[in-house]
């Protein structure tokens, strides 16, 4: 019996042992994830969750009302018609021209990828605000297009330019093309270099290695580029409502519209569920055509296997792509002879010229504002004289100071915030073995897929309740809901690449875990870290959708100050500020490279 | 079976300020297997590169069968090329892969399925036809690379250290097979590794590459016996390297004297031609310097450590000349070999016939 019994005992311990391990693992997750799953229930699900509830329900009880109203008159469902289709045809030209872009920037060499790169961030981080703005001086009746076209006598007088679907295009386009550039940039980083050439010692002649080889395996760059310029434009609305007239209305200008104007929660929560309803819907068709995997561009374009589409479907690509490919080797070799001695390996004078021509075009309207803002004749092309009137007006006015400072203040809150509760998940997610990662990765996305504006809203209703609006702490928290998927992403991103065998080798030699994150993880990841800290950082400097309602007066953010500005005049005084902001992030990505390089040459 | 001769006529390529390739002139024969041999940064895949049509070359000339190729592209030249990391499209299954150079020279959908068939079959592979790169095993994938290169019959095929990522045993098995590939074939393959010993057991010549020049080409007998500098010598196998004077020079060898003796010996040449006087180094294979009477000793030193590898029991004596480096003598390992005891004054001899004289590095 005792023999007997003996084991039982054992393993009853050993039970126990195991039971008590689970026990305080679990605890370890919920320390370092806990923080960013309680944030975003607080102030993303809840906030979400209250407004599409606002829509079924008001004082007396369920209601339909919203609804019925929203498809009572055909009004809605054109400006719907509208979004869709400017921000269709926005995708398809920022991943037509992006993709010539994304393709020099990852096979040229590295003094020239370097600044080429740092022309497309420049824009990237120019706020959108800013370039915006920019459009309407550029366009303007006295700006520089028409001013141009005038003094080549192609036009007699000067033509309206802004307020149209052609302004609101080029608005979006410059507005997104970085996005797409980027995200685009990050697949095709990770094609081989090699695959191509394989393809000409195998026969294949240019223009057949790129439709056969190259373009299929930038494929799920060219997808992941398409659906985030997409939802990203669905949800905008600073460029419609700067740079469009009525005719250009989008839909999340009609939810601003029923909070700011008619206090309407019910409608604009209806609304919102149908811009999330249209969300969803093309997330779904890409999840079904590509795999939702493939949209954090981290992808390598191998985990693709070509298998989820079927047979025909590829077989019919497979003819497309060679006959592709026989068109393009057809024109190249109907195109004058180039020089014969010229480097395989180099990228075409065509090429280059037009990725040139794009990144100019991205860049011009910015640069061209900053001699207006030294001139004396307001915004009018060309530039007269020369004051620092303007500077002066800004520097000396307190709520532009007070919006510099508040911004200021909000932005390094979040970037800290975003990285105290983002980096533990990263370590999480990358590191742990814990259940279920890959919904909690697709939780801690949704505010990136979740409309800016739904969220904006919705937390405006409950930080009313709470007392939180107008308060920089509020704003804070808002603006790290929708930073924080950024930080976890990098940094995810920066663990992946983290030799961990050093860990293990710190830990050989005699450091307790605290040390070792103090002495060896951490000033490795230095560089990755910094980098997170600025993405967040500038993603709350440039914030305006939640700051729009949950800030105002002196309590006005940089980017809600100069939106309630621009919408109010068009002054030189704006341009003033631009230049200033644009120095500031110019600086910014500066600083933000040179660390990176530092850090790369150790 | 398709196969052409290769010559390269003063090839040059430089990137900015640093020379890649020296200007380089090589000829290789029809079905001829060649090894390009060096260390890393020795311009063997530069000149690699530029045979294939991957990079262009600065000057210089590239003949295959006599007709010029210098200018035209890669997808012209009718080279195969088995890349380093095998450079398998993943987005194709093997058997789309083997068939895509078929594709480009716009074969018959049927001939190039029997053709791809029979690629498979000949790295002994055929079941794998369906599935896709990554889901192969390195020496697989190693495999298929192959199968993809001699599926159209190239002239010519270029093999960038194939076999470099695969470990040793598989190693030695691809040797193999791409021997008997070669035989089957009878295609010229130029071979570039950095591993000696799969340079000497595959190759008809080896040309051993040192700063983007040729240092010295020809047969493997020719590199291991004849080494026409230290370089050689040093590279491909062990030795020990003396530093010695040349008295005379007579048709059947060389009268010499190594450094601070008196005593003259003698020595073979390496091909080269010297002259009374001339400083030399003077190599003598590990196999072939033995412990010797103390009268029969051309040297003397002190036993430093003796360590058996396997087949071979290794010697190594610190000379008694402060000078001179450290130098190894190999003999079979045997069981009943007397034991050595470290620090033991040791005399080492060989026979003249295997010492082979080396003109100083110094000297070019």
């Amino acid at each position: 019996m005792a023999l007997a019994k003996a084991p039982a005992i054992e393993s009853g311990q050993l039970r126990t042992a195991t039971r008590s391990r689970a026990r305080s693992q679990a605890w370890t997750w919920a320390a370092m994830g806990g923080p960013l799953v309680l944030l975003l229930v607080l102030f993303l699900v809840y906030p979400v969750g209250q407004l599409l509830l606002l829509s079924i329900h008001n004082d007396s009880g369920f209601t339909l009302a919203p609804y019925r109203q929203l498809f009572a008159s055909s009004v809605y469902i054109d400006v719907l018609l509208i979004t869709l289709k400017i921000s269709l045809v926005t995708t398809l030209v920022c991943v037509v021209t992006g993709y010539p872009i994304a393709y020099l920037i990852s096979v040229v060499g590295k003094e020239r990828k370097a600044t080429l790169l740092f022309w497309v961030l420049l824009s990237f981080w120019t706020s959108f605000l800013v370039r915006a703005f920019a459009w309407i001086v550029l366009l303007g009746r006295n700006g520089v297009i028409n001013k141009l076209l005038l003094s080549l006598g192609i036009i007699s007088s000067p033509a309206s330019l802004l307020y149209n679907f052609g302004s609101v295009l080029v608005g979006m386009v410059n507005a997104l093309l970085p996005l797409a550039v980027l995200t685009m940039l990050s697949v095709m980083e990770n094609i081989d270099r090699n695959l191509p050439r394989a393809a000409a010692t195998l026969g294949a002649r240019p223009g057949m290695a790129f439709w056969k080889i190259y373009f299929p395996l930038s494929l799920p760059g060219v997808a992941a580029a398409g659906i985030m310029v997409f939802v990203t434009a669905i949800g905008f609305f600073i460029v419609p409502a700067l740079l469009g007239g009525r005719r250009e209305t989008m839909i999340t200008q009609l939810i601003i519209d029923q909070v700011q104007q008619t206090l309407n929660w019910g409608f604009a929560g209806a609304i919102s569920v149908l811009l999330l309803i249209v969300v969803l819907i093309v997330f779904a068709a890409y999840d079904r055509l590509l795999g939702l995997s493939t949209m954090t561009g981290a992808a390598a374009p191998r985990s693709v296997a070509p298998s989820r589409l079927a047979g025909p479907v590829q077989r019919i690509g497979d003819a497309v792509l060679t006959l592709l490919g026989m068109i393009s080797d057809r024109i190249i070799l109907a195109l004058p002879s180039r020089r014969r001695d010229r480097n395989p390996d180099q990228a075409g004078l065509g090429l280059q010229a037009f990725v040139w021509t794009m990144l100019i075009i991205i860049s011009a309207p910015t640069l061209l504002m900053i001699p207006l803002s030294f001139g004396t004749g307001g915004l009018n092309w060309p530039p007269q004289g020369f004051t620092l009137h303007w500077y002066e007006t800004v520097l000396h006015s307190p709520v532009w100071t007070q919006a510099f400072l508040r911004s200021l203040l909000v932005g390094l809150g979040t970037g800290a915030l975003a990285m105290l509760i983002g980096t533990p998940a990263a370590f999480l997610l990358v590191r742990s073995n814990i259940p279920g990662k890959a919904a909690w990765l697709a939780f801690i996305l949704s505010p990136i897929v979740v409309p800016r504006m739904i969220i904006a809203v919705g937390m405006f209703y409950v930080f009313a309740s709470m007392g939180l609006v107008g308060s920089a702490f509020g704003l804070i928290l808002g603006h790290t809901v929708v930073a924080v998927p950024y930080v976890v992403m990098t940094m995810m991103a920066v663990l992946r690449n983290y030799d961990t065998r050093l860990d293990h080798a710190a830990q050989s030699l005699g450091a307790r875990p605290f040390a070792t994150l103090r002495h060896i993880t951490f000033p490795i990841l230095g560089a990755g870290m910094f980098s997170s800290f600025l993405f967040a950082f500038a993603t709350s400097f440039d914030e305006l959708t939640i700051a729009l309602f949950a800030t105002g007066g002196l309590n006005a953010t940089l980017p809600k100050q100069f939106w309630d500005e621009v919408t109010l005049q068009v002054s030189p005084v704006i341009a003033a500020v631009s230049t200033c902001l644009f120095i500031f992030m110019g600086l910014l990505i500066f600083v933000a490279e040179r660390l990176r390089r530092r850090a790369a040459a150790r | 079976m398709t196969s052409s001769s290769l010559r390269v006529k003063g090839l040059t390529k430089r990137y900015g300020d640093f020379v890649a390739l020296a200007p380089t002139s090589l000829d290789v024969a029809k079905g001829e297997f060649l090894t390009l041999l060096g260390p890393s940064g020795s311009g063997k895949t530069t000149l690699l590169s530029l045979i294939a049509g991957l990079a262009h070359p600065d000057e210089g000339q590239i003949l295959v069968d006599d007709a010029d190729v210098t200018h035209s592209p890669a997808y012209d030249r009718d080279i195969g090329v088995v890349f380093q990391n095998y450079a398998l499209f993943p987005h194709m299954t093997v058997e789309d892969n083997i068939a895509f150079p078929l594709k480009m020279r716009k074969v018959a959908d049927a001939d190039a399925r029997r053709r791809t068939a029979e690629a498979l079959e000949t790295v002994r592979l055929p079941h794998v036809a369906k599935r896709y790169p990554r889901e192969l095993s390195g020496g697989q994938q190693q495999r298929i690379a192959l199968a993809r290169c001699i599926v159209y019959r190239p002239a010519i095929i270029l093999m960038d250290e194939p076999l470099g990522a695969l470990d040793k045993k598989l190693r030695d098995q691809m040797q193999l097979e791409i021997k008997r590939i070669h035989r089957e074939l009878r295609t010229t393959i130029i071979y570039v590794t950095h591993d000696q010993e799969e340079a000497m057991t595959m190759s008809d010549r080896i040309c051993l590459m040192n700063a983007g020049a040729i240092e010295q080409l020809g047969t493997p007998e020719d590199l291991y016996f004849r080494p026409q500098s230290v370089f050689v010598a040093d590279f491909l196998g062990e030795s020990n390297l003396l530093s010695a004077t040349v008295r005379q020079v007579d048709a059947q060898g060389l009268d010499i004297v190594l450094a601070d003796q008196t005593a003259p010996s003698r020595a073979v040449g390496n091909g080269a031609s010297f002259t009374a006087g001339e400083p030399i180094k003077l190599m003598v294979r590990p196999q072939n310097l033995h412990v010797a009477d103390a009268a029969d000793g051309k040297l003397t030193g002190r036993l430093v450590d003796v360590m058996i590898s396997g087949s071979m029991t290794r010697l190594y004596i610190a000379p008694e000349k402060a000078d001179m480096p450290q130098l190894v003598a190999a003999y079979p390992t045997r069981a009943s070999a007397a034991p050595y005891e470290i620090g033991q004054r040791v005399s080492l001899g060989w026979n003249s016939a295997d010492a082979v004289a080396i003109r100083d590095g110094r000297g070019h």
